[in-house]
């Protein structure tokens, strides 16, 4: 009865405190600070000596180079093919998986063997593993270059829209990989929906086209959003994404060095939340059409 | 009679509705291998490939069944990669940070479902802005604290913050435990907390056994995750000491450093045999534990509201 002071609400915020202070530490130490300390680098000139780094504010100089470099110009195109790539992938990722997880959620025999077969890319595809597979041409289905498709678009297309969208073909099979995840975030609210709805649609006289767009789609849409959001961050930080492995040459090449590569890891992080802002949008602006039909 | 029959073999064709009929059937399965083949066509290219001699390789009618089975490719690829080391340190930077940042990320997630905490709501939006924002904003200044702290190119590097709950994907999993433990019934701890249990007794002995699913599907995705990782482990641990992943990827540069002065050039079986040497021991876990991955999501409550 020593603790008899301690009311019981203090009492349960220190356990859980006590709880969550391993993280919290970690956090501190290792996320927040190093985030403020990214900032402070990104307005500064870090300069590696022998007695350790030398870190000057400069203001803007490392935006400015950013705008005004070669290796800026780099950045800001990979920065821009990142963002028309991932404008189709995230629909076509969303798409597939919707489909997919619709056929998985079907009565038939052998469901844990597919969605097994189709969870597996997940387990494998490291930056290595895929770089490998796209270098040695595994990555497209040989139709598409056959049928002089990535000619075609080329040729209809502008330079800088050009190289994204016919990437996008080149390396097909390798995006429908990153939709592991994602069909089993669907399969899993498909399996939440009342079967009965089903059965009271289809005596009101429904048919399966329209009880899939009229039920099935608008069950799902609240997990659009999450399965969204997972594909934009999860292609974002993927290794081989070449925005990011800018940063990282950066750093220790000569004429730039950390503050150039903090300024563009934060540009980096400014053009995600504007992807991510403007997917938003996309997504109240469809659940809204519908709400009102 | 005839007219029940015929009307048996309608329903058993077609079906009350369009997936249950035998075409409906039937379609779905053609769809479903059909697209899973074309989705798994790199991988079973590269087996293929992988096991074909020199004459196979640029014999155009040998496509996807080699004329004998070459195992000379797997030969190479385990001396250029050094397979034994380097599986162990792969294995020590993978499976250590994997189950520390289990630990850590259940005790936040434990926390946040079962306690009244002030401000919890600022600490969620914490916890969903690590996940958001990329580790390449605060990773140099991580990278100049390890050099600090002398842990650079060590596998400190990697187990430091996961065991802080700061590594990989770690708000995804506080998340999982959260829904988790959410789920438990609090019945249980209350009649713990009668018969005299303190909070921690209660997580060690009602809280984590209860929780195995939640743990296990937290571990495997964190191992497959710390293996497939390279971005950040490329910079941390460098040059000295390679993961697998890493010796694939400086692969060119690896095999001419071991293989250089003997006459085998480096094509592209020998690259897919080496491939499959790096994702072996996922895949291997994977077949093993393929249930706790796939049904893990929807067991742990995840896509809960």
């Amino acid at each position: 009865m020593r603790k008899k002071n301690l009311n019981r609400r203090t009492r349960e915020e220190l356990v859980a405190w006590s709880f969550m202070s391993i993280w919290v530490i970690g956090f501190l130490v290792l996320t927040m600070i190093p985030i403020f300390t990214s900032l402070y680098y990104s307005f500064s000139d870090v300069i590696l000596s022998g007695e350790g780094i030398i870190v000057t504010f400069n203001g803007f100089a490392n935006y400015a180079q950013v705008f005004s470099s070669a290796e800026g110009f780099n950045f800001l195109r990979s920065v821009s093919d990142f963002a028309i790539e991932i404008l189709f992938k995230v629909p076509i990722i969303t798409v597939f998986a919707i489909i997919i997880a619709v056929l998985l959620n079907q009565k038939i025999k052998g469901r844990g063997f597919f969605r097994a077969i189709y969870f597996l890319p997940v387990i494998i595809a490291s930056g290595p593993v895929i770089n490998q597979l796209i270098n040695q041409g595994a990555a497209t289905v040989p139709l598409v270059e056959e049928l002089g498709f990535i000619d075609l678009i080329n040729q209809t297309f502008s330079e800088s829209i050009a190289r994204p969208v016919a990437n996008i073909f080149s390396e097909l099979i390798i995006i429908l990989w990153f939709s592991g995840v994602q069909i089993l975030l669907f399969i899993a609210a498909l399996q939440k929906i009342d079967r009965a709805t089903y059965e009271a649609a289809m005596i009101d006289g429904a048919g399966v086209w329209e009880s899939f767009w009229k039920i099935t789609i608008p069950a799902l849409s609240n997990m659009v959003l999450v399965s969204v959001v997972f594909t934009i961050i999860n292609l974002a930080t993927f290794s081989e994404n070449e925005a990011i492995q800018h940063i990282k040459t950066n750093m220790f090449a000569l004429e730039t060095g950390f503050g150039f590569s903090s300024a563009i890891a934060w540009l980096y992080f400014l053009a995600l939340g504007i992807i991510l802002t403007v997917f938003f949008l996309i997504f109240k602006g469809f659940s809204k059409d519908r709400r009102r039909r | 009679m005839k007219k029940i029959s015929k009307s048996k073999i309608k329903h058993f064709l077609l079906g009350k509705s369009f997936n249950d009929g035998f075409f409906g059937k039937i379609s779905v399965y053609l769809l479903l291998i059909i697209i899973g083949f074309v989705y798994l066509f790199p991988l079973l290219k590269m087996f293929a490939y992988s096991i074909k001699d020199l004459e196979d390789l640029v014999n155009p009618t040998v496509q996807w069944i080699p004329t004998k089975l070459y195992l000379e490719n797997y030969r190479i690829s385990l001396k250029v990669l050094n397979y034994g080391v380097t599986l162990v340190f792969s294995l020590l930077v993978t499976l250590l940070p994997a189950i520390l940042q289990t630990i850590t990320t259940s005790l936040m997630g434990y926390a946040l479902a079962k306690f009244k905490v002030r401000g919890k709501i600022i600490i969620f939006a914490i916890i969903l802005l690590t996940y958001l924002l990329p580790v390449q904003v605060y990773m140099i200044p991580r990278y100049v604290l390890f050099d600090r702290f002398g842990i650079l190119e060590t596998a400190w590097a990697i187990i430091l913050p996961a065991i802080f709950g700061q590594g990989l994907s770690s708000a995804i999993f506080i998340l999982i435990f959260y829904q988790f433990f959410r789920m438990q019934p609090k019945s249980l701890d209350e009649s713990a907390e009668i018969d005299g249990a303190s909070a921690y007794q209660t997580f060690m002995k009602i809280g984590v056994p209860l929780a195995g699913p939640a743990y296990l599907t937290a571990f495997l995705f964190s191992f497959v995750w710390y293996w497939n990782e390279t971005y950040t482990s490329s910079l941390f641990i460098g040059s000295d000491l390679y993961t697998l992943q890493l010796k694939l990827f400086n692969f060119t540069s690896q095999f001419n450093v071991t293989q250089g002065l003997s006459d085998q050039a480096l094509n592209e079986a020998i690259r897919y045999s080496a491939t499959i040497l790096i994702i072996l021991p996922v895949l291997l876990v994977y077949i093993i534990m393929q249930k706790w991955f796939v049904e893990g999501i929807d067991r742990t409550g995840i896509t809960g509201e």
